[in-house]
């Protein structure tokens, strides 16, 4: 039987509706010049930017992608947080920020063409917008495919429903209707997970029980098993995950990918902007306990009765009875079905739908009243990544693009309307994108493939910026260039075991390499790039003409002032909160070794 | 700015909470807590969290306003 969501369970929701939209509405007034629709007139303080910074990131990848990691591969998911992304928050707040904000760029690209040349900007404009567009794309097709198994709700009109909500509050508020938006979509989320993670461990005995009904010492240790690939089931090696995720990967992304920086950028003063990643790395420390422990707690939970059944799948299979849904699945995660209503396998074992590892959680603990709000926390989930790469589109299409190539000389209004017919277009181009993302098992396998290709050159060309003078503007591009060519060549010359050439790699015919799992060859482009654009830039910059010193100030490392701290007290020190957040990051990794 | 974020957040949780309690004292004993959450009537008890909470969104809001 599917859940069925009372009438209770929908006046939360259409609540939660009401306010979003309530804010975009209050906020539009404050909307007059482009610096407020892009920038939140950079007024917005530390605390707000920094839930902000990290509910931008909360998109399906998060929720959805986490829970299933978790179900997969256990407590080892928290490498993502407490390796792969706390450290490169700590840093771009504590030692890049001074550069993003004192350099007054409106955007990351715009940075790249004051640090640089037109060009460089040019090119990451480009595939930022592409990739943005794209990730927007994957966090509507899951949503739309989970309530529509889920809840049995029409597919595109989920999707178009909250496609149109984030669409009316940032057309109407722009970046500060999105961040205040971010700020209630993050309470809302741990406020709708905290008595999942709850219900869950009473029910299997807290976490020794888990550890019991797991049965698989190498799903409760982060670090125990990493020696080598074959030893825990991510497949990856201790070097890999250092380099490839808590390097490249996590550096990448956190310290460049605007859709962050931007909130950052935001903030009202020098130190809101260096305490925002600041900040936002507490709770993310503590997300693994409520995103990661729902899906650990879905392979081993038992359910009193099926609760969940997907009309549609259940009457494709033939004669099938509706309990059989579960048949082959593992706690209660069921096994994932192709369009014929058959369980799909590979090597004659069943395939877990593991994407529905944390909804279907939410149907087994939650009685209607609470399903509602745990279903307001997975919509604000997706609506808060949704709106998070519609504010970055807009600006970086905006700023980077129009204005740099199009149309030069308008008046802010122009660009001002200009921002708000893109949050349209954006949008209207990620509905025709969510349907790419069909292809893979594991959404957040796609997005990490997609940031191995743009992103992990990226930080090789921002580190060399900031703190090497000597980086051209030459140097910074075809570095790039070659950094994206490397990874493209390295996907299509490896492919992770039991996969076939195409999208998982191998396209370019001769397989080098057969990679453990598609996590470890993502890692391993995500190094290639890496190395080869550092080493590219390298080398083209002491060849090409440096730019002269007086041009660098306020852009580079050694020839910037060191931030004014002497009036902070020691709590508002970027610096000294981020020591905080290291010793707290070190104690979890013992904790869980 | 004038608008301060907490205080919409306040009111949907202090909404939020009502409405789960009402829901929870209406349907105590239901056969839907033995079902899903354990026997206990996880609706009144959040809903009082999440009230507990929303209430004190609100309070800091009033606070900063009087400053």
């Amino acid at each position: 039987m599917r859940p069925e969501p009372h009438l209770i369970d929908y006046a939360i929701i259409l609540l939660y509706f009401g306010f979003v939209l309530g804010i975009g509405f209050v906020l539009n007034k404050y909307m007059k010049t482009s610096t407020d629709f892009f920038l939140s007139g950079r007024s917005i303080p530390a605390w707000i930017a920094g839930l902000a910074f990290l509910s931008a990131n909360l998109g399906a990848q998060e929720v959805i992608g986490m829970g299933a990691s978790g179900a997969k591969y256990g407590i080892s998911t928290s490498h993502f947080y407490w390796i792969g992304a706390v450290p490169a928050m700590l840093f771009v707040g504590v030692f890049m920020m001074p550069f993003y904000y004192g350099s007054r760029a409106r955007s990351v690209p715009e940075y790249l063409k004051l640090r640089f040349d037109e060009k460089t900007r040019g090119f990451n404009a480009i595939s930022f917008a592409v990739m943005t567009v794209f990730s927007s794309g994957v966090s509507m097709y899951a949503m739309g495919k989970l309530l529509q198994l889920l809840l049995g709700w029409n597919f595109t009109a989920a999707i178009l429903i909250s496609a149109l909500i984030v669409l009316a509050y940032t057309f109407l508020g722009g970046l500060t209707s999105a961040i205040y938006n971010e700020v209630l979509q993050f309470f809302l989320i741990v406020m709708g997970f905290i008595p999942l993670v709850y219900l869950g461990l009473r029910d299997v005995g807290g976490w020794d029980g888990l550890k019991v009904r797991i049965a698989n010492d190498a799903m409760v240790h982060s670090w125990k098993y990493m020696g080598h690939s074959n030893a825990n089931p991510m497949g990856v090696e201790w070097f890999g995950m250092l380099m490839g995720l808590a390097f490249v990967l996590s550096f990448g992304y956190w310290c460049t990918d605007f859709l962050v920086v931007q909130r950052a950028m935001a903030a009202d003063s020098m130190t809101a902007a260096r305490r925002t990643p600041v900040i936002a790395a507490f709770p993310k420390m503590v997300f693994p306990f409520l995103v990661i422990l729902p899906g650990m707690i879905a392979g081993v939970a038992t359910s009193p009765r099926v609760h969940s059944l997907p009309v549609e799948k259940s009457e494709l299979a033939s004669g099938a009875a509706q309990s059989s849904f579960f048949t082959g699945g593992k706690g209660i995660i069921p096994p994932k079905y192709d369009a014929a209503g058959k369980p799909v396998t590979a090597d004659g074992k069943v395939v877990l739908d593991y994407d529905l590892a944390t909804p279907m959680m939410l149907v087994r603990y939650f009685p209607s009243g609470l399903l509602g709000l745990g279903l307001c926390a997975l919509i604000a989930s997706f609506m808060s990544g949704m709106a998070g790469n519609t504010t970055a589109f807009n600006t970086v299409w905006t700023y980077d693009i129009y204005q740099s190539y199009i149309n030069k000389t308008a008046s802010d209004q122009h660009y001002l309307w200009m921002g708000r017919a893109s949050t349209v277009f954006g949008l209207a181009i990620s509905l025709m994108a969510a349907f790419v993302a069909k292809e893979f098992n594991n959404i957040l396998d796609v997005l990490q493939l997609v940031f191995a290709f743009v992103n992990a050159p990226l930080f090789a060309t921002f580190m060399l910026g900031m703190f090497w003078k000597r980086t051209t503007g030459h140097g910074a591009f075809w570095g790039l260039l070659g950094g994206t060519v490397a990874a493209a060549t390295h996907y299509g010359l490896t492919l992770p075991a039991g996969a076939v050439p195409g999208v998982k790699g191998g396209y370019l015919g001769p397989i080098l390499h057969v990679y453990p799992s598609e996590m470890a060859q993502n890692f391993w482009t995500a190094i290639f790039a890496w190395v080869g654009c550092f080493t590219l830039t390298v080398v083209i910059s002491l060849l090409t003409a440096p730019r002269p010193e007086q041009e660098l100030k306020g852009l580079v490392y050694s020839l910037t002032a060191k931030p004014e701290e002497g009036g902070l007290k020691w709590y508002q020190k970027p610096a000294t909160l981020a020591l905080i957040v290291l010793v707290l990051l070190v104690g979890l990794n013992l904790v869980f070794w | 700015m004038g608008f301060d974020i907490r205080m919409p957040i306040g009111m949907l949780f202090t909404l939020f909470g009502i409405l789960l309690i009402g829901y929870g004292a209406a349907t105590n004993g239901s056969a839907m807590y033995a079902e899903h959450s354990l026997g206990v009537n996880m609706n009144v008890w959040w809903g009082a969290a999440l009230l507990a909470f929303g209430l004190a969104m609100l309070a800091l809001t009033r606070l900063r306003r009087k400053q």
